[in-house]
């Protein structure tokens, strides 16, 4: 394998709902990063219908290439269309890096292609760095439930892949004027060729708080007690206008849907305010919350972890102060008489 | 005969383990191993699905000898047989030399046991957590994979098809595929029940199949192990938590006004708490 014929960072543009994912414009901020370290070209690789338009928005985020698989077959992503696309891409266009969103879509693509080609791929990363002469990709990694970080490093192989976690990297600023060269790429298949069918999809109906995009998350554990305890969250949030967030343990017991779980296992956040609150602060919960701009922690234990990773701490219990800091609130923001009305 | 093979890994229980301060490394003694997690719900399902059609459930597994307890711990879950495939040659295996080494187990197991019609992963590990292996056995075997599967609406081994739930992020998808195929399952997909006692005396007992490199067939030593895996641990450091800031002090009706203070006050959080219209 000659390294030298390997140039250029790609970034996998996931869409969603007719949309770039927000985690692929993330990523073509960090991948923008590496491949100026690497005075390299920064491309997307765009697979699906009718997906023109956005191959524009990649180079608003700072893309300078797209290569787009643009046909009827792509409508959903199925592993063995969009693997296909990515692998013809690769062997014609030799990328030196290629980054996907940690997403389920992103990681069953990633996880197919890496078997395939064959490459080492990096799990889950959260920082990434690229060595400026040699070109080896430092990605880093929280494993073992978040206890530890590692640095993977693929030396023998290229491309260098990783699955990237969302909400860690940062987007550029957009760029309207910003343009770019769209290379149109094909491959031949047909639904004959392909195993599996996608019969329906059911979006959920309960409409929710994506946690992931709230400003103000009011997140409770279970020092609340019980789900009886836990209403005032609900009540702070309500006040707030903030989403919901909740420690895997309130999950577990029941008490919210899994949607609100924030951490290792649950979604990353990075809120302007975090409130953890009957929290113990295990390192798996702090791993998905320690980048939230302020973050206030209420806990009955002096001792708590959590007072160790937040900005201020009140040592109280939570079933007096939450609801005392829910009335400061309304009455400092004028909300107090839609409150008594029942309305928050 | 269905035949299903649920792929199981034995971990350190990372909610027990321990971090040595001194050293950054992980105070591996301090840990139990224990079956993964997500493992349990594979075996789980595997045996429901044997219940709804009949069939043989294996579990395989690559680890060091004392993973013979997850075997038997998958067995006490109701699975008919175990197989292990233990070696040095093994170890410091990423996912892609995972992947081939338990498909070269996976291939035995086909030929010379039974033919296998559905495989069932968890959907990751709780120590390397890459959830990457499942879809690299499905890759190396030529079979569809499933991810995230939260449902097995039915599996119909004559027509040679199966019907499941993947989870999405916002909802599910309903797909069709052709079978043998794999899916890797998601831990809400079932819940697994107490023991029996006839399969914890079984599981007491239980020897599994146990092989080595050497009983592999058509084996490509380059591929295992620490040889076989490009990437390659380098550093490993313990994330390094937000500096602690202040608690505060007074009565709480005096703390609750030192917070307001800081959230009402700076502009930034002010928009975000009073743009708010509500959850
Ligand atoms: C700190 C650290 C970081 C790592 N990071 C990476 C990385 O980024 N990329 C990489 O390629 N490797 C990485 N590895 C190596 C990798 O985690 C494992 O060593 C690899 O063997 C299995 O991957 P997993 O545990 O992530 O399994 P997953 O892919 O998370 O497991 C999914 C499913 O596959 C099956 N399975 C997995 N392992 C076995 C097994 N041994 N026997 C039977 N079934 C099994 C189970 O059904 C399991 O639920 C890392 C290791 C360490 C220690
Ligand atoms: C592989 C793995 C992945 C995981 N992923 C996640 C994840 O994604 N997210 C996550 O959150 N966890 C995760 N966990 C679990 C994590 O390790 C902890 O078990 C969990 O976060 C603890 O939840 P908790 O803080 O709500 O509960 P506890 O640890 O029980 O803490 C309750 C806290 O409430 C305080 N308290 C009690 N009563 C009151 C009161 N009246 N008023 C105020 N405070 C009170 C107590 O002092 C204590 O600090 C994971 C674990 C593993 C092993």
């Amino acid at each position: 394998m000659n390294f030298d014929d390997y140039r250029g960072v790609w970034v996998f543009i996931e869409e969603k709902d007719g949309h770039v994912a927000s985690v692929s414009l993330e990523l073509l901020g960090a991948g923008r990063q590496l491949a100026d370290k690497r005075k390299t070209e920064l491309a997307g690789v765009l697979i699906g219908d009718n997906v023109q338009s956005l191959a524009q928005i990649a180079f608003e985020y700072g893309a300078d290439k797209v290569y787009m698989y643009d046909a009827p077959i792509y409508r959903y992503y199925r592993t063995e269309t969009f693997m296909r696309a990515v692998l013809a891409c690769v062997e014609k266009h030799k990328p030196e890096i290629l980054l996907y969103g940690a997403t389920s879509t992103g990681k069953d693509l990633a996880s197919a292609v890496a078997t395939d080609l064959p490459t080492g791929l990096t799990a889950d990363t959260t920082q990434l760095d690229v060595e400026e002469d040699t070109g080896l990709l430092l990605a880093s990694r929280p494993a073992f439930g978040g206890n530890i970080m590692a640095t993977i490093l693929c030396k023998k192989y290229r491309p260098q892949m990783a699955t990237v976690r969302p909400k860690v990297m940062k987007a550029l600023p957009r760029n309207k004027e910003a343009s770019g060269v769209v290379i149109e790429e094909s491959i031949p298949i047909t639904e004959e060729d392909i195993r599996t069918k996608v019969l329906e999809i059911v979006r959920s109906t309960t409409q929710h708080v994506r946690i992931d995009e709230a400003d103000v998350i009011v997140a409770g554990g279970k020092g609340l007690g019980g789900p009886a305890g836990f209403q005032v969250i609900h009540r702070l949030a309500e006040t707030l206008g903030a989403a919901v967030g909740a420690s895997r343990d309130v999950v577990e017991a029941g008490w919210v849907p899994h949607h609100h779980q924030v951490g290792q296992t649950g979604v990353t956040v990075t809120p302007k305010i975090y409130f953890a609150i009957g929290i113990s602060g295990a390192i798996q919960h702090l791993v998905g919350m320690q980048n939230s701009g302020l973050i206030i922690a209420i806990n009955k234990d002096p001792a708590a972890p959590i007072f160790q990773s937040s900005h201020y701490g009140i040592v109280g219990d939570a079933l007096t102060i939450v609801p005392m800091l829910t009335e400061a609130f309304q009455i400092a923001l004028g909300r107090k008489e839609e409150a008594d009305a029942g309305k928050i | 005969m269905l035949h299903i093979v649920a792929c199981i890994k034995q971990v350190p229980d990372t909610k027990i383990i321990k971090m040595n301060p001194k050293t950054n490394t992980m105070d591996r003694s301090s840990a139990p191993a224990i079956l993964n997690p997500y493992d349990s719900h594979a075996v789980e399902e595997a045996v429901r699905l044997r219940e709804r059609y009949g069939g043989v459930v294996s579990v395989l597994t690559m680890g060091p000898p004392p993973a013979v307890k997850a075997i038997r711990k998958c067995i006490e879950i109701g699975a008919d047989e175990g197989y292990m495939i233990t070696d040095r040659a093994f170890a410091g295996a990423d996912t892609l030399a995972t992947s081939y080494a338990l498909t070269k187990a996976l291939e035995k197991i086909a030929s010379e046991v039974r033919p296998i019609d559905l495989i069932i992963c968890g959907k990751m590990t709780i120590d390397g957590d890459t959830g990457q292996v499942g879809p690299g056995i499905a890759r190396r075997l030529d079979m569809p994979p499933l991810t995230s599967v939260n449902k097995v609406v039915e599996i119909n081994r004559a027509e040679g098809y199966a019907i499941v739930h993947r989870k999405l992020e916002d909802g599910y998808e309903v797909i069709r595929s052709t079978l043998p195929c794999l899916f890797s399952v998601e831990k809400d997909i079932n819940e697994v029940p107490y023991s029996t006692l006839p399969n914890m005396l079984r599981a007491a007992r239980y020897q599994p199949h146990v092989w080595a490199v050497s009983d592999l067939n058509d084996i490509d030593k380059t591929q295992l192990g620490l040889k076989g895996s490009p990437t390659i641990v380098s550093s490993v450091w313990a994330p390094q938590k937000p500096q602690g800031g202040k608690l505060l002090e007074g009565t709480p009706e005096e703390q609750i006004q030192q917070l307001l203070d800081v959230v009402l006050t700076r502009r930034e959080l002010f928009d975000a708490v009073a743009g708010g219209e509500g959850s």
